[in-house]
């Protein structure tokens, strides 16, 4: 069972975060006898707790802490305090996920080399290539179920991957599939196959769809070496006077603060709040904050180019019965200046129920067109757009000077503007997308504009070299031994696919890193 | 492909307000076609001009033929009740109907429940859109309305799934025009 540690037991690994990151690192550190407070800001609520209600879901799980938002991108206009759309609860975002697991392209890890110089990018290559990642991988893709990987059949397609299906292979786009998906396509370690019940972003309730909350998180209590501590969000890490971290400060639900100890620190809070938590955790020692020598610490936020095409048809799709990422078309994902921008981008089917359509469709419009495009809701089907954004310095995790969180703690400022080059993408992507459905007889299509960022990344990144960024290669920072990063700010770039199966993958290497360093004593 | 019954269905609330005798014509009907007043009982701020103004200019901003009054004055009703114990926002909800009202005279209608077409009253709210106020009528009807369960069939939305064993045997891959 779950086994209860002592605040002041030093020699376990602490875990910030239970997510794709974090609940996967402390599972493996727990299978390896590893002994793992892992602290997680959110509550416990358990699959049967889910809602099929949008709004209602999105009270239930999302980050709805005090954020701030600057820069020119559109969020900050529409949803100036909610720059992101992600889950606060055991199993992180791994909760609302839509399940696409796709690999890294060899050239994604090399963007600087592979891109060039890009002005006003702060481009730089992984420490790492697709060799030596490909065994993890292929490890994350057995933990995780992914179909189309370990003979795992795909999904099968539902209405609104039919649309697109139908669309792209007119207009001869030749890699067209229901995707790559941690979502169980028949039974699997234990759990069930999809029952297309739609509403993946609000918790599956069926558990088909793979999450640390249910697959990672129990196994590691069963070890006995693993204790998940809900309700617990870590406001400072604290270090020793050799500048060896020690310990982290969490606030409890109630507010009341306690220090657990620590023999290691690992950081997986999501890329708002990792950097956050460092910046906050700064000391005379630290004054500019954890890890943060190269003063790369916040920056380099990446979020992916990002948009949604919706075509209007004259015949019912009824996109939202079914899962809600269905299918993919990846013709668009190589790397091919010719188009007018380096990077490449993904389309993948996504829908929305009505109220979240009335939300986001074209945020703050109204009148006559808009009420006519929702009349239209059942006969319409929907793409989400994901490509590489550019890392850009400016675009950065800041500490609020005088905005301030429930526990006191300076609420995180998210600046961001395109580049160029995402912009660019976006609208190549735009373009393509209305081509696919306009293939099939779209009467109308509509561009819609980024929604809150799901795809959080690169604000602690990865580097050869100390001066570049915070973490090296294990995702151990560079200016702190014991100090770990486990989560998407770790991405150097943020490359063209999904970043969770990245992020699993990550983990598991991590684990093992982390392991075999504390049995050779060196941790 | 299995297809939806769009026509909205009058639930336990409203036979509460109208009646059964309405309520039992409006099951089979479709709603719209049922005559219903908007308002069901006296507002508790706002004033009942205002409060019919707030209605009309709901309508406005959503236009769906379709669907009938008492659900946009519902969602009004929701703001009306929350301005009965918050002064700031009555006022802000009065002043803002001061200013549709003066617009519409300065058109040389009364008020702005009297200029007859859609697209003169869409002009007035055009010029008044980064207001407060206009954000406040906007934002609570995008809620208010696209959130409502009963307004869910007509637009052709199912809801939850989960309860009924998802979609797997209901229609997930049955699309037939392609």
């Amino acid at each position: 069972m779950a086994a209860p540690f002592d605040l002041n037991d030093d020699s376990v690994v602490v875990v910030v975060g239970s997510g794709a990151g974090g609940g996967t690192l402390s599972n493996e550190l727990a299978q390896k006898g590893v002994k793992v407070v892992c602290l997680e800001a959110g509550p416990r609520i358990e699959n049967q707790d889910f809602m099929n209600d949008e709004w209602a879901a999105f009270s239930q799980l999302s980050w709805l802490d005090k954020r701030t938002t600057s820069g020119s991108w559109r969020v900050a206009k529409d949803f100036p305090g909610l720059p992101a759309w992600i889950v606060k609860a055991v199993g992180g975002s791994t909760v609302h996920w839509a399940g696409a697991s796709l690999r890294f392209q060899e050239h994604e890890f090399k963007a600087r080399t592979t891109y060039g110089e890009v002005a006003g990018a702060n481009l730089l290559d992984w420490p790492l290539t697709l060799a030596e990642m490909e065994p993890w991988y292929a490890k994350a893709e057995d933990k995780m179920g992914t179909t189309r990987t370990n003979n795992i059949p795909g999904l099968p397609g539902n209405n609104n991957y039919k649309v697109l299906e139908a669309g792209a292979k007119k207009l001869g786009y030749k890699e067209v599939h229901t995707g790559r998906m941690s979502i169980n396509s028949e039974p699997r370690k234990g759990r069930g196959s999809c029952l297309q019940i739609g509403f993946c972003f609000q918790g599956c309730k069926s558990g088909a769809k793979w999450s640390t909350l249910y697959t990672e998180i129990p196994d590691g209590e069963l070890t006995g070496n693993l204790e998940i501590r809900p309700d617990a969000q870590v406001l400072m890490i604290t270090h020793n006077d050799q500048g060896k971290v020690d310990g982290v400060v969490y606030a409890g639900k109630d507010g009341k603060q306690q220090k657990q100890k620590a023999r290691v620190v690992c950081v997986a809070g999501n890329s708002i709040e990792s950097p956050r938590l460092l910046l906050n955790s700064h000391s005379a020692k630290f004054p500019d904050g954890l890890a943060n020598s190269s003063g790369q610490v916040g920056r380099n936020y990446m979020r992916h180019t990002t948009g949604s095409v919706y075509g209007i048809f004259e015949k019912p799709v009824h996109m939202y019965r079914g899962t809600t990422m269905a299918g993919i078309v990846q013709d668009e994902a190589r790397f091919d200046t010719s188009r007018g921008f380096v990077g490449g981008y993904e389309l993948e089917t996504l829908s929305l129920g009505v109220p979240f359509m009335a939300a986001f469709l074209n945020p703050g419009e109204w009148g006559r067109s808009f009420a006519e495009a929702m009349d239209a809701y059942d006969r319409m089907a929907g793409m989400w757009i994901v490509g590489e954004d550019m890392p850009q310095e400016k675009n950065a995790i800041t500490l609020h000077a005088s905005e301030k969180d429930q526990f006191g703690m300076p609420a995180p400022n998210v600046y961001f503007d395109d580049h160029p080059n995402d912009d660019a993408m976006r609208e190549h992507a735009f373009k393509q997308g209305s081509a696919i459905y306009d293939a099939v007889g779209a009467i109308k299509t509509v561009h819609t504009p980024p929604y809150p960022s799901t795809h959080n990344l690169g604000t602690n990144r990865m580097s050869e070299n100390a001066r570049d960024g915070v973490v090296n290669k294990w995702g151990q920072t560079h200016d702190i031994p014991n100090l770990f990063v486990s989560d998407g700010s770790q991405f150097t770039t943020g490359a063209t696919e999904n970043p969770t199966l990245t992020i699993v993958t990550l983990a598991i290497r991590q684990a093992d890193h982390i392991a075999s360093e504390m049995a050779k004593g060196t941790l | 492909m299995r297809l939806i019954d769009k026509r909205v269905k009058v639930s336990r609330r409203d036979m509460l307000r109208t009646g059964g005798a309405v309520a039992a014509a409006a099951s089979v009907m479709p709603m719209a076609i049922v005559h219903r007043g908007a308002l069901a009982a006296e507002p508790v701020a706002l004033s009942k001009d205002s409060f019919a103004t707030l209605v009309k200019m709901a309508r406005d901003l959503y236009p769906h033929d379709k669907i009938a009054d008492n659900y946009y004055a519902g969602v009004i009703e929701s703001i009306d009740k929350a301005a009965k114990d918050d002064a700031a926002l009555k006022t802000m909800l009065e002043d803002g109907v001061t200013q549709l009202n003066g617009k519409a005279t300065g058109l040389k209608y009364g008020a702005y429940g009297s200029v007859p077409s859609e697209e003169e009253r869409v002009a007035i709210l055009k010029e008044i859109e980064t207001t407060p106020f206009f954000q406040k009528i906007r934002g609570t009807m995008i809620t208010g309305l696209y959130n409502n369960k009963e307004l869910w069939p007509h637009f052709g939305y199912e809801g939850p799934s989960a309860d009924k064993g998802g979609y797997i045997n209901r229609g997930f891959s049955d699309i037939n025009w392609l």
